[in-house]
């Protein structure tokens, strides 16, 4: 239902018309190298780019047939889209609990708010043990589980998720892919997840787009993606034969420089 | 030690007034990263505001409170939406900038309206003197610290224990985070600037019953610049430690140390800085400042 057309630029032009399209109660995966606009793509949907200096200059992003490229941050937030920011921003002197609290501040239906509260902490029984405690001093796994359950403390139709990987140990990684994907089918919550790890990505996604240089150069069902053979030797490192991709193969080389011009 | 009880007490007084004063500084400072300049000069301001309320228009002490109150919320709102929303997102120096050109017109607002005269009204107050043993408490003294008590306790409550106290204290920490969640920062700055100017004008009126008014009370800002880098600049407990502190040794400095100065005084005025000194040798970040939280 999500139909989100975004093209803009600041000084320095970032996103060269990016279109996606989140459907509701989806997962979809924006993937590709780093500097690419993909956090840059969050950013413009949630607001915050505004924050940053950032601007759209054309285009449309639509929530239910309504604009909300001209909303302040406040404003997107209230409609039901919640950011979970690259690099854990946990509220550091804040406690656990506080920092859930402040994701439900929009939110005045108190029962509700205990229910998602109890509901995070099944999410997530280990943050349930630091409630009081400062959240600065959580390991990272952790505060990556803090910032999500604030995020869903908001009761969000769309989550847009950057990075959520991020330098965890890859059991941590699969625990956290776990919950989106139960967050997602329990809850009904869309999702857009900007991820490095692309495997884990495409594991739980419905659909993924690959982005470079600011465009979008691959539109596919996460599936397809996870077989195409391009996706699989530039993003997973895997080549045809299943060995380790070779740079001085001139080949792949002038295959991957044409597919980004 | 009836003479230092007297000097301990009444200086205990002073400084929960100068408490109430440099949470304002913390305030705006945990949101801008700014010096807040014109703080001394709410103070001030207060102080002429508490004359005109209580020795010009006879109001009894609660409702001139009230009033000072009530005219703070106003100018304290004003002032950030039209001198200083401009200025979110431009260089912290700007912002510093701009307070001092706000002290400039509170200042001038005061000159106009009270000639710049020094002006007392301790008298008018009502004649309620405390007791106990041989130590007794003037009346500006107790009236002081039981208004800057109330209303020091009352900020630390919605700090902690309310909704908008906990949008503060995460605007503070991260705005990109709490705008996300919709908190408008804007109303986070507007409250701000109010709190900061409640607690400067309700401050003022508390002190110039100590001390009177003048222009020069806006000095005071500089005195209460100095308990909240004693403090921490971000911790709003420190400020009210520091405050207290600074107000004791102040005084137990003026009974105990000027008489024996050569010029029989004096020396009041320049023990915080003097504290101020020694405490930033020795702590950089002041006693209570919020460390950096790093995980090793």
């Amino acid at each position: 239902m999500d139909n989100i057309e975004a093209a803009y630029l600041g000084v320095i032009r970032v996103l060269h018309g990016v279109s996606l399209e989140v459907g509701d109660g989806k997962i979809v995966a924006l993937i590709g190298a780093n500097g690419g606009g993909k956090t840059t793509t969050l950013k413009a949907i949630s607001g915050l780019l505004s924050t940053e200096q950032g601007q759209i200059r054309s285009g449309e992003i639509l929530l239910d047939d309504k604009r909300i490229d001209r909303l302040a941050p406040e404003a997107i937030a209230k409609m039901g889209i919640s950011q979970v920011m690259e690099g854990r921003h946990v509220l550091e002197h804040l406690t656990v609990e506080e920092n859930l609290r402040v994701g439900a501040y929009r939110r005045s239906d108190r029962a509700g708010v205990k229910a998602d509260l109890e509901q995070v902490y099944t999410y997530f029984p280990r943050i349930r043990e630091y409630r009081k405690r400062v959240s600065g001093y959580l390991s990272g796994g952790e505060q990556q589980m803090l910032v999500i359950g604030r995020a869903l403390m908001a009761d969000p139709r769309l989550m847009l998720l950057d990075e959520p990987s991020l330098g965890l140990a890859p059991i941590m990684v699969r625990e956290i892919f776990d919950i989106i994907k139960r967050i997602n089918e329990e809850r009904g919550v869309a999702m857009l997840l900007v991820e490095q790890n692309v495997k884990a990505a495409l594991g739980i996604a419905d659909h993924g787009y690959v982005m470079e240089n600011g465009k979008i150069v691959l539109d596919e069902p996460a599936d397809r993606l996870r077989d195409n053979e391009d996706v699989k030797e530039f993003y997973m490192g895997i080549s045809a034969g299943g060995s380790r991709k070779n740079y001085r193969e001139l080949k792949h080389y002038r295959r991957r420089k044409r597919w980004l011009s | 030690m009836t003479f230092f009880l007297q000097l301990a007490i009444t200086g205990l007084a002073l400084g929960m007034m100068y408490a109430l004063i440099a949470i304002g500084f913390v305030i705006i400072f945990k949101c801008s990263q700014a010096f807040n300049i014109a703080q001394g000069h709410f103070v001030m301001l207060g102080g002429y505001l508490g004359y005109t309320f209580l020795a010009v228009l006879h109001l009894p002490v609660w409702l001139s409170i009230i009033a000072v109150i009530a005219v703070a919320v106003v100018a304290g709102g004003v002032i950030e939406r039209l001198a200083l929303r401009p200025l979110v997102g431009q260089p912290v120096l700007a912002v510093i900038m701009m307070t001092i050109a706000l002290a400039g017109v509170l200042e001038g607002i005061a000159i106009l309206l009270w000639g710049g005269e020094y002006k007392t009204y301790h008298d008018v107050l009502p004649a309620i003197t405390l007791n106990l043993g041989a130590i007794s408490i003037p009346p500006e003294s107790l009236i002081g610290l039981i208004v800057s008590t109330i209303v020091v306790t009352l900020l630390m409550l919605m700090f902690r224990y309310t909704k908008i106290g906990l949008a503060m204290r995460a605007t503070a920490e991260d705005e990109q985070v709490t705008r996300g969640a919709g908190i408008r920062a804007t109303m986070v700055y507007a409250l701000a600037w109010i709190i900061a100017a409640v607690v400067g004008v309700v401050g003022g009126v508390l002190l110039g019953g100590v001390s009177g008014v003048s222009i020069a009370m806006s000095e005071i800002g500089l005195k209460a610049l100095a308990v909240v880098i004693l403090g921490g600049l971000d911790s709003i407990g420190g400020a009210i430690f520091a405050g207290l502190m600074l107000g004791i040794m102040e005084n137990l400095a003026a009974g105990y140390l000027d008489p024996l100065m050569p010029s029989g005084g004096g020396l009041a005025g320049v023990f915080p800085f003097i504290v101020m000194i020694l405490v930033l040798m020795i702590k950089p970040h002041g006693l209570f400042g919020l460390k950096r939280i790093e995980r090793v």
